[in-house]
């Protein structure tokens, strides 16, 4: 499947998606209301087969947050990149850890980084840090005048 | 955090096993609650060598980042930087000399020999044999001479740089490879005859820590982890870079699931990482070994995404660009973290004492892991 039909697929799925352009992969925005019930159609929708998630990141763009799925299809192999924006006050977000479950670990990582909550999540817990830790190290707002090496 | 040495109220008992223990290889802490002996329950509990890699980055330049990555996963630290080069020389589109490709390529699979040498030993050690691990230390040793030479490093190597390798090969380089090659093909047939047939070893491997093919791709598990269960995952296969595309070399998957076919894939490849360094050892280009870059490297604004096979699995780098000299962020997907959350879905049923040889074969290294 080229990135047109995946594209048409895509839209079958979502009414009017927004794509990002000049990217290497499709890249699709989705709103954090509809991603559960999107993730599951495209991991389950015939010809789609989503059902690789290699990577799970949050960026912190200062004014919002955005959540990126990497996905793959081990069946036909073709990749789509999911960004969710999220509210940067409030950023929450449905886990997909059901869906696919190399993410409890992986949104463990952005809630212990980000302060990115998962809602559904089986156990968001810390995973890197300690329980006690304040902040969320990687938003570009952390300031920790004792562990930190400015370079 | 740490739960102290207890029961639970339905009268199972929880212990640590970690994070100072001889078969986690680091300071990987796990959380275990058992009935008897019987695992109910693996909680892995990271962070013990966290540096925040990710964070350090942003404030790096896109030429020193790469050396901050030899210390995630030391053992394939050629690949971690191969990946971020290749990521870098992506967005920057940089072409890279045909020469420092071949020789990219011999280093990665030297590392990767290097690496499931160190394995080898080390799970033959966790499950009871002890000298499995001086025979693969003293190959493991001559492949570490051969990087000293041209790397000047034994361990993190930091030789791939944005376009190229930081130094052309050694004039022994050549020579000593194609020695330890005709060296290291009787040994592996030696590892084979004292290891892999053995009844004991097989006992404690056969049946133990099964994953099918379906967790296997919904965990995330890539590299020899996933290739034990069937999955075909090989990113030297699937998305060719450098010169895989033109080489003869084979996928080594096994159907079996449980921990002896993961052995017996690490094994096969080892004989494969063999095959395609005497493809490449006679036919190194002539040429340059490092194309011209500029002195300070800008990527674009926008991000990119770059993965390699190093001898754990799928390693990703996904860096995001605002078009200044330092990335606005890095994400490196690494295959430990991936393959580590399996482990209580492998683990739980099975005795205590197969817990480290399932731990074994998903040769975990920590600082991967962490970051």
């Amino acid at each position: 499947m080229n990135k047109e039909e995946l594209k048409a697929r895509l839209e079958e799925l979502l009414p009017s998606p927004a794509f990002e352009e000049g990217a290497e992969w499709t890249t699709i925005v989705v709103d954090p209301a509809v991603w559960e019930g999107f993730a599951q159609e495209m991991r389950s929708a015939e010809g789609l087969d989503f059902d690789y998630l290699f990577c799970v990141t949050a960026i912190d763009w200062k004014t919002h947050f955005t959540m990126v799925y990497h996905l793959t299809s081990t069946v036909y192999r073709h990749t789509v990149v999911v960004k969710v924006k999220l509210d940067h006050d409030r950023p929450v977000i449905r886990t997909v850890s059901d869906i696919w479950r190399t993410a409890e670990f992986h949104e463990r990582e952005a809630y212990d980084l980000f302060g990115v909550v998962f809602t559904g999540h089986p156990d968001l817990r810390r995973l890197f840090m300690t329980d006690d830790w304040n902040g969320w190290p990687l938003r570009k707002d952390y300031e920790d005048p004792v562990n930190m090496i400015k370079l | 955090m740490i739960e102290e040495i207890g029961t639970t109220e339905q009268g199972d008992m929880v212990i640590n096993v970690g994070p100072q223990h001889p078969s986690t290889h680091g300071v990987l802490h796990l959380v275990i609650t058992l009935s008897g002996e019987t695992i109910k329950k693996v909680e892995p509990h990271l962070g013990y060598i966290h540096r925040s890699i990710e964070k350090m980055c942003e404030s790096l330049s896109y030429r020193q980042f790469i050396y901050v990555t030899s210390r995630m996963d030391y053992l394939s630290s050629h690949i971690n930087n191969h990946g971020c080069a290749l990521c870098v020389e992506k967005g920057m589109q940089i072409e890279v000399p045909a020469r420092a490709r071949v020789i990219r390529v011999l280093m990665d699979e030297l590392t990767r020999l290097a690496s499931h040498q160190l394995w080898w030993g080390a799970m033959a050690m966790d499950v009871g044999a002890l000298t499995p691990f001086f025979h693969a230390f003293r190959e493991r040793e001559a492949i570490n001479d051969i990087m000293e030479e041209t790397c000047g490093a034994r361990l993190t190597m930091n030789y791939m740089v944005p376009g190229g390798v930081m130094a052309d090969i050694h004039s022994n380089f050549q020579r000593g490879v194609k020695e330890f090659i005709r060296f290291f093909r009787t040994k592996i047939d030696e590892y084979d005859e004292l290891v892999t047939g053995n009844i004991i070893f097989k006992s404690r491997m056969e049946g133990v820590g099964y994953l099918s093919p379906e967790d296997a791709v919904s965990y995330g598990c890539t590299g020899p982890t996933a290739r034990g269960s069937g999955v075909s995952c090989d990113i030297r296969k699937l998305y060719p870079y450098e010169v895989y595309g033109w080489l003869d070399f084979e996928e080594v998957t096994e159907a079996g699931g449980d921990c002896f076919a993961r052995y017996k894939v690490r094994m096969q490849e080892m004989r494969q990482s063999l095959s395609i360094i005497e493809q490449l050892i006679d036919n190194i280009p002539e040429g340059e070994f490092l194309a011209k870059t500029k002195a300070v490297l800008k990527l674009p604004k926008g991000e990119f995404y770059s993965r390699v096979e190093t001898a754990r699995g799928e390693f990703g780098v996904y860096i995001i660009s605002e078009g200044g000299t330092t990335p606005y962020r890095i994400k490196f997907r690494s295959p430990g973290f991936s393959n580590l959350s399996a482990l209580d879905h492998m683990a739980r049923g099975h005795k205590i004492g197969d817990l480290v040889a399932i731990m074994g074969t998903l040769d975990l290294v920590i600082p991967d892991i962490d970051r």
